[in-house]
């Protein structure tokens, strides 16, 4: 019997969904999560060597590749974090251990729908996978069925469910005008052959569709003004959700978003789906910066952050080209990589603690040296200083839209520089001076947290050029 | 009988359009819950009469999904545990009767406007049937929007899906998956609504949604 990687990377999590939800007790369940998400990245690096040919359902190219190995990885890491986080959380009673099978059935679940998403080669199976990632996250927020908690799921619900309904709609507006020109049936919803076909769709149609995708999946990928739901969920849920939702989640629904664009820059006579993206990118970027000011709770204030740097993504992309898109694609890869790390720390924070309130919070790197300096590590990282990773991704961004667009470029600046002040004030009040608040020792994990650092820090000194031929390869495919 | 299929579902499709603005004013969920209960009626009819039209089998499959599960089980479900919680009274507007049928119009002229417009190639029947369904989405969305109350937001929900459910059979020859899965979200999203009602209850005494709005997002 032939191994076949693409059905791995589905079968693994959904059976280990299964398993975790029957088996019992922590310790083997939290080692059987990693184990089980460690298999995940080790089949979905096997993609780069070997690759299926594309199915009426499944496929895997250039594109989806990239998105597959970064969130089977941070999938990976985040398991990690997530056994000791969770040890915690089982200590201090906050999660019973009813909730805790429940809980690590449901990671799994959500690994298997994100991965889902990615590889569809079928735009009705990838909304299907889409929305049952929207469902098991909305169970994972309301998990500690707090007040906040059950309003912040529900708040989620609510308007992840309208955003998947209006998804819909365009996807089946793709359909009406793939339809005449494909015939009907399954065929006319393949992406192989949606993109081979785009040029003779009707352009009216791809139009509307596209607007329905960009409200709809854009809900999903947290652009203002539909992001109200992002901030609660990510403040309300378990830490290691949020290190998911803001690192992987966000990326999935964005690159079901981009598959629609590439297929709209593939009809001439169809409306640039760009100005469209990089109106809606421009205002998450200053809207969220501007938001950042206002935080007292740290899970909410990196939730703001990761609207701003979904923005910039989403406006990388819409200005299209080689250059930009080159540096959309590093921008997420870094995001992605950068965000879960702050992630693992606050949520270490926290537990050390008690709060999320910032307030409370205080001279860290005198109590905490690790966590503390992890944090300013972080916070440097995602304001995109030199050396790091995201300054080269943030500094491509800039400078290509400069020789484009001045004018815009000077927005994306001032966005960018409001936002790093913000951060800066507050991690100042967190990480340093006098030390507030209660102090209680922590077990955390720190080897998750410092590898996507190192990860961050080592892409932003040199890249192998293998991986930049490979993204210059994609940035061509997205037009 | 190309005239005669066109005028059936045609009827049946504004209908559909007619029974989402009586939702709009219903201001108590009994009847809230009738009125969505003949929407889906409508639905299934409207649906079967597309498979009759098109020749297409499976989407009696639909139709009938939607009249058992849609028409029947969830009404019956949702009536039980309104009795359950006891809150048959008034349902809370944030806007009032006049204003939400003013804005529904709207909306319905905005969903004809743009569809017909861009649909003009293609056959007549997917064209006003999709123009028909842009409008029960829309104004789903609506009540969603002006309602406070969990168990008619749900409502409003569910009657904007079941014009994605027209929409789809709409769309000639759309493979059966999508049928399938919006009947299967519905009832996953069904049953999470349900737990969260139970949990709002268990914590809150209450499902009007106000309740929950304490925070505004921000702790002081």
């Amino acid at each position: 019997m032939n191994f076949d990687p693409l059905a791995a990377i589905l079968l693994i999590p959904a059976l280990a969904a299964a398993l975790l939800a029957v088996l019992p007790g922590y310790g083997p369940t939290a080692r059987l999560n990693v184990v089980a998400a460690f298999a995940t990245f080790a089949v979905a690096l096997s993609l780069f060597v070997t690759r299926p040919s594309p199915g009426l359902y499944l496929h895997v190219d250039d594109l989806n590749n990239v998105f597959i190995v970064l969130t089977t990885f941070v999938g990976f890491t985040t398991s990690v974090f997530s056994a000791s986080y969770i040890r915690h959380e089982l200590e201090t009673g906050r999660l019973t251990s009813t909730f805790l099978r429940f809980y690590h059935a449901m990671y799994q679940l959500l690994m298997f729908a994100m991965n889902l998403a990615l590889t569809a080669n079928n735009i009705g199976l990838m909304w299907v996978a889409i929305e049952l990632a929207t469902l098991t996250t909305v169970l994972m927020v309301g998990i500690y069925r707090t007040h906040e908690a059950l309003e912040a799921a529900w708040k989620y619900f609510i308007l992840g469910s309208v955003g998947i309904a209006l998804a819909l709609f365009g996807t089946i507006l793709v359909y009406m005008a793939a339809r005449p020109v494909i015939g009907e049936g399954l065929d006319a919803m393949v992406w192989t052959t949606l993109a081979a076909r785009a040029a003779d769709f009707d352009p009216a149609l791809l139009n509307v569709a596209f607007v329905f995708l960009l409200l709809g999946y854009g809900t999903k990928v947290g652009l203002a003004p539909l992001h109200a739901w992002l901030p609660d969920a990510h403040a309300e849920g378990p830490t290691p959700i949020s290190a998911v939702l803001s690192g992987l989640l966000l990326n999935v629904a964005l690159y079901a978003l981009l598959r629609f664009k590439m297929l709209l820059a593939l009809n001439p006579k169809a409306v640039a789906p760009g100005p469209l993206m990089v109106t809606m990118g421009l205002i998450s970027l200053v809207f969220a910066a501007f938001m950042l000011y206002r935080r007292r709770d740290i899970k909410r204030m990196f939730a703001y952050s990761s609207i701003e740097h979904m923005g910039i993504i989403a406006f990388a992309f819409g200005m299209g080209g080689p250059l930009a898109n080159f540096a959309g694609l590093l921008h997420m890869t870094m995001h992605s990589l950068t965000k879960s790390a702050i992630f693992f720390a606050v949520g270490h924070i926290a537990q050390a603690k008690g709060t999320q309130q910032i307030a409370h919070m205080g001279g860290l790197t005198a109590t905490h040296p690790l966590l503390g300096w992890g944090l300013v590590l972080g916070v440097v990282a995602i304001a995109g200083l030199p050396p790091l990773g995201l300054f080269m991704s943030e500094f491509l961004v800039v400078t290509s839209t400069f020789a484009r667009e001045p004018w815009l470029a000077l927005v994306l600046v001032a966005g960018i520089l409001i936002g790093v002040a913000a951060l800066f004030l507050r991690l100042n009040a967190i990480a340093f001076g006098e030390p507030r608040g209660a102090c209680a020792e922590t077990k955390a994990s720190y080897v998750p947290m410092f590898v996507h650092f190192a990860l961050v820090f080592v892409a932003g000194i040199y890249m192998p050029p293998a991986l930049v031929a490979w993204f210059q390869n994609v940035a061509k495919l997205l037009g | 009988m190309r005239g005669l299929t066109f005028d059936i579902a045609h009827l049946l499709a504004g209908s559909l359009v007619l029974v989402s603005f009586l939702q709009l004013y219903q201001d108590r969920l009994y009847a809230l819950l009738n009125i969505f209960a003949l929407h889906a009626l409508l639905l299934a009819l409207s649906v079967a009469w597309q498979a009759y039209a098109q020749n297409a089998p499976h989407l009696y499959l639909t139709a009938a999904i939607a009249l058992i599960f849609k028409a029947i089980v969830i009404p019956v479900a949702l009536h039980r545990i309104i009795v359950r919680l006891g809150i048959h009274r008034e349902i809370e507007k944030a806007v009032g009767v006049g204003t939400a049928m003013l804005l529904g119009i709207g909306l319905v002229a905005l969903a004809m406007v743009v569809m017909l417009r861009v649909t003009a190639e293609a056959d007549p029947l997917a064209r006003e049937d999709l123009a028909f369904a842009l409008s029960v989405v829309l104004l789903g969305l609506l009540m969603m929007v002006t309602r406070r109350n969990a168990v008619s937001q749900v409502v409003g929900f569910m009657s904007l899906e079941n014009g994605l459910v027209l929409a789809a059979t709409g769309a000639k020859g759309m493979p059966l998956v999508v049928e399938i899965s919006v009947a299967f979200s519905i009832l996953i999203a069904f049953i999470v609504v349900g737990i969260f009602l139970f949990r709002i209850r268990e914590r809150f005494d209450t499902v009007d949604l106000h309740a929950l709005d304490r925070r505004r997002g921000e702790r002081p």
